[in-house]
């Protein structure tokens, strides 16, 4: 299925909903390939048939066929009626509209900032931690206030996803300064980040592998430098990982509260 | 009212003219001027895009260390450019030569009137446009340089961003001005008309441009409007468009609370998206003109075409926010605006499948401008229809901010509206100067453009799809753009082929002001008014009065010994 997107020159599809984007790109094309060609047959036609002749004059339209040039837009229409019905509203309300819930759903928070994407995971008890402006550093990007009990094992990563393959993960996208948008190709991912709002996006990475994260939203002079990776890991090397995480984290927690205190 | 007219000094009949003829010619040179430096700016740009780590050749020494250390340009330097661009290419290049240059200067001839309804006002607009023009340009040399936030200036960064004073208090007397044209016209239409020039003898020109100027002054107050919030945000530390605790670099930005970034993206794409077709029926117009004149043939579907322009005018209001399906506005919002950006193709496609069919039975000439209205038809058909799927809501997701976008809308105005432009200007030039432009040279520039034109634009197609994302100061950064990388190069080889390729039009077109052919009255045997006045027409245009005794374009008449008939004469007697 996936080898007939190839000409049109996407990435890789890595993600549940891929396909139901890519199949509308195809459809779409072929579409406008087909209506293209039909017009440029019929406008070549037109402009050797009625060219500039010694003797041949020009002819006037017969009045009572003025609306027939209308049944091209007539066919467009439905089509685009159709695109709406069957294709874009039902699509768009799967990806956009309805999350997914429940507890097997993987909740990640991603705050971003020039020219950075700040990852953040609720660590083992499953619940994120306040944060606080007033307490961001250099060492405590996203100002997590490590006071709050919940924010003692949230994991935070820079420009780097882990996801393990199969599961529903829900973002929630928040900025801490600009405008960013949170893109990722191969999972056919893209939602503007706004400061002042936590928007949420949704995926279920459905390939193994690595993938490219970028911000396609102009955030300023480093925009096209704020870039990172996703991983998706199977289960169990996702699981590893956040295991390994634990030591880093603990770490991570000490220094940073010194810094407080200064 | 009745100025005399022989006793004029130089200034006033050159310089603060009150002619709509003579402003018409100011806004057609300053418009073009910006078009070629909006154009030089991208030429600069298109080096960054095909080859990011290598120092711009020749320029590059020039340029100061602050925006090009070593002659490699830096991230702010290339977002100014491409700031500029958009806005210079828009706001001061193709909407002042659509209405304020073609707008002013025919539209009274063809609608039979002796100037226009506000001949003060009007210079009062071209003054306050070419004080904004020269105003933006000189925002390069300000502290801080030129804006950097994209012609969009989204906030919060638009906010703090350097340049975004400037840029803002050029786009308030910018709209200033298109809001004070805008007005003149409709009076003008509604009122000047010659006697017996009703509604439905309009030609199709002026209802476009009169359709165009009852957008520009709907849309553009919210943008004004805008405008004055975000020079108070950052002037005044207001915080219209600052939530609470905006953290740049790690400090807290003092004038953030409260306020939605959003706001700003409304009331932008309020204006923006009406902005597109007002970039796109005066050249659509001047298609139909030109159409109608070398096929020697009434166009197809004239109420059609007319109706459908209404009604894309209508309706161009109320599809803004398919700019912004993943902006963070509600996502069930967007169905809305999905169907109505689906209804808008509609006119669309009616308008150009009239233009097409009136080709039908017609005896075409292909000279200069017929040629660019030729080509206007299916580059602007590609052009709506890459349209589609940005408009539906799903595929937009993939391809939402990529340069299939960019592909997108410069296939609509740039070989779309600025081919046809550039036939407005081979086909009137006639009138303007009473001369004739080269006809070779411009089947060479029409060719060359033509070619090159598509070499920069089909490409964004292709790295579009490969989802490289738009406005990317160094785009081998990120790994996916690598494979598409080499189409870049072919886009901006392309960008400089274009460039040559306006040397022969530059050439003929001084040229041809001094020594091209002299030409007659009505050189192409056209029906509507513009021809019946002399080329160039004296001051009041018409030397006695007109009448109109028939519809603009009665070509061919059965049994008539001409093939063309025009408006004013009251039988083929007179021709």
């Amino acid at each position: 299925m996936s080898g007939s997107y190839r000409w049109l020159g996407l990435p890789v599809a890595a993600s549940s909903y891929a396909h139901s984007i890519d199949y509308g790109l195809l459809l779409i094309h072929v579409a406008m390939l087909v209506i293209f060609v039909l017009w440029g047959i019929f406008f070549a036609y037109l402009l050797v048939r009625y060219r500039q002749r010694d003797g041949v004059p020009a002819t006037r339209d017969d009045e009572r066929h003025g609306w027939g040039s209308l049944i091209p837009d007539l066919i467009v229409m439905v089509f685009e009626i159709a695109l709406i019905v069957f294709y874009a509203i039902p699509v768009w309300s799967r990806i956009k509209v309805d999350e997914p819930m429940g507890k097997n759903v993987n909740t990640i928070n991603i705050v971003a900032q020039q020219f950075a994407w700040n990852v953040r995971y609720p660590g083992p008890d499953g619940q994120f931690g306040m944060t606080d402006p007033k307490m961001v550093s250099f060492t405590n990007p996203i100002g997590l206030d490590l006071k709050d009990p919940a924010a003692k094992d949230d994991i935070v990563l820079a420009n780097e996803i882990h996801l393990p393959v199969g599961v529903p993960t829900l973002f929630n996208l928040s900025s801490l300064d600009v405008i960013h948008d949170f893109a990722i190709a191969a999972f056919r991912v893209k939602q503007d980040v706004v400061p002042g709002m936590m928007i949420p996006v949704w995926v279920t990475p459905t390939k193994v592998g690595t993938y490219e994260l970028y911000c396609a939203q102009l955030c300023g002079f480093g925009h096209s430098l704020m870039h990172g990776r996703v991983i998706v890991q199977s289960q169990k090397d996702y699981e590893a990982w956040l295991k390994s995480m634990a030591p880093v984290q603990a770490a991570a927690a000490q220094p940073a509260n010194s810094a407080n205190s200064f | 009212m009745e100025t005399p007219h022989h006793n004029q000094s130089w200034l006033r009949k050159y310089v603060f003219s009150t002619d709509h003829k003579t402003i018409g010619l100011q806004y057609m040179f300053t418009a073009l001027t910006m078009l070629l430096v909006g154009f030089i700016f991208m030429m600069i740009m298109r080096w960054q895009i095909a080859f990011p780590d290598l120092p711009i050749p020749v320029l590059g020494r020039w340029l100061p260390a602050r925006l090009a250390p070593n002659g490699v340009m830096t991230g702010a330097f290339y977002n100014s450019l491409g700031a500029m661009h958009g806005t210079i290419m828009v706001f001061f290049g193709i909407v002042p030569l659509a209405v304020g240059a073609f707008g002013n200067y025919i539209v009274p001839l063809q609608i039979g009137a002796p100037d226009m309804a506000f001949p003060r006002l009007n210079m009062l607009s071209y003054w306050l446009y070419f004080s904004a023009a020269v105003f933006i340009l000189a925002s390069f040399f300000l502290p801080g340089g030129a804006a950097q936030s994209g012609w969009t200036s989204y906030p919060p960064l638009a906010d703090f961003n350097p340049g975004q004073t400037a840029w803002i208090l050029a786009m308030v007397v910018v709209i200033t001005s298109s809001l004070l044209g805008a007005i003149n016209f409709l009076t003008t239409i509604i009122n000047m008309r010659a006697p017996g020039m009703t509604l439905w003898r309009m030609p199709i020109f002026v209802w476009s441009e009169f359709v165009s100027s009852v957008l520009l002054l709907l849309a553009f107050p919210p943008l004004e409007a805008g405008s004055v919030l975000q020079l108070m945000d950052r002037v005044m530390h207001t915080s219209f468009f600052l939530p609470k605790e905006v953290m740049i670099f790690g400090v807290l930005y003092k004038g953030s609370g409260g306020g939605q970034p959003l706001l700003w993206q409304h009331l932008f794409w309020f204006l923006a998206h009406p902005e597109v077709y007002i970039l796109v029926l005066p050249p659509m117009g001047i298609v139909a003109e030109i159409i109608a004149n070398n096929t020697r043939r009434p166009p197809h579907g004239y109420k059609i075409i007319v109706s459908s322009m209404l009604f894309i005018g209508a309706l161009s209001f109320v599809v803004w926010a398919h700019h912004m399906f993943l902006s963070g506005m509600s996502p069930v919002l967007a169905n809305f605006f999905l169907v109505t950006t689906m209804i808008i193709s509609v006119p669309s496609v009616a308008i150009l499948t009239c233009l097409i069919y009136s080709l039908r039975g017609g005896s075409i000439r292909f000279n200069t401008p017929m040629l660019y209205a030729l080509a206007f038809l299916p580059m602007f058909g590609i052009g709506g229809l890459t349209g589609l799927p940005l408009g539906l809501t799903p595929t937009d997701i993939y391809l939402h901010d990529t340069y299939y976008v960019i592909g997108h809308f410069h296939y609509i105005v740039v070989t779309g509206s600025i081919l046809a432009m550039f036939g407005g200007l081979y086909f009137w030039f006639p009138k303007f100067f009473g001369r004739k432009m080269n006809d070779t040279l411009g089947k060479i520039h029409f060719w060359g453009s033509l070619v090159c034109m598509n070499g920069i634009f089909f490409p964004m197609f292709i790295t579009g799809m490969a989802g490289e994302s738009r406005r990317l100061w160094m785009p081998t950064a990120q790994v996916h753009n690598l494979a598409v990388q080499p189409w870049n190069v072919v886009g901006s080889i392309s960008a400089w082929l274009l460039f040559l390729f306006q040397l022969p039009f530059i050439y003929n077109f001084f040229h041809s002001l001094f020594y091209g052919e002299k030409t007659v009255e009505n050189p192409w045997h056209a029906t509507t008014l513009d021809w019946a006045c002399p080329s160039p027409p004296p001051h009041g245009n018409f030397s006695e009065p007109v009448r109109v005794y028939r519809g603009p374009y009665e070509y061919s008449l059965p049994g008539a010994k001409h093939d063309w008939l025009p408006q004013n004469l009251e039988s083929e007697a007179a021709l």
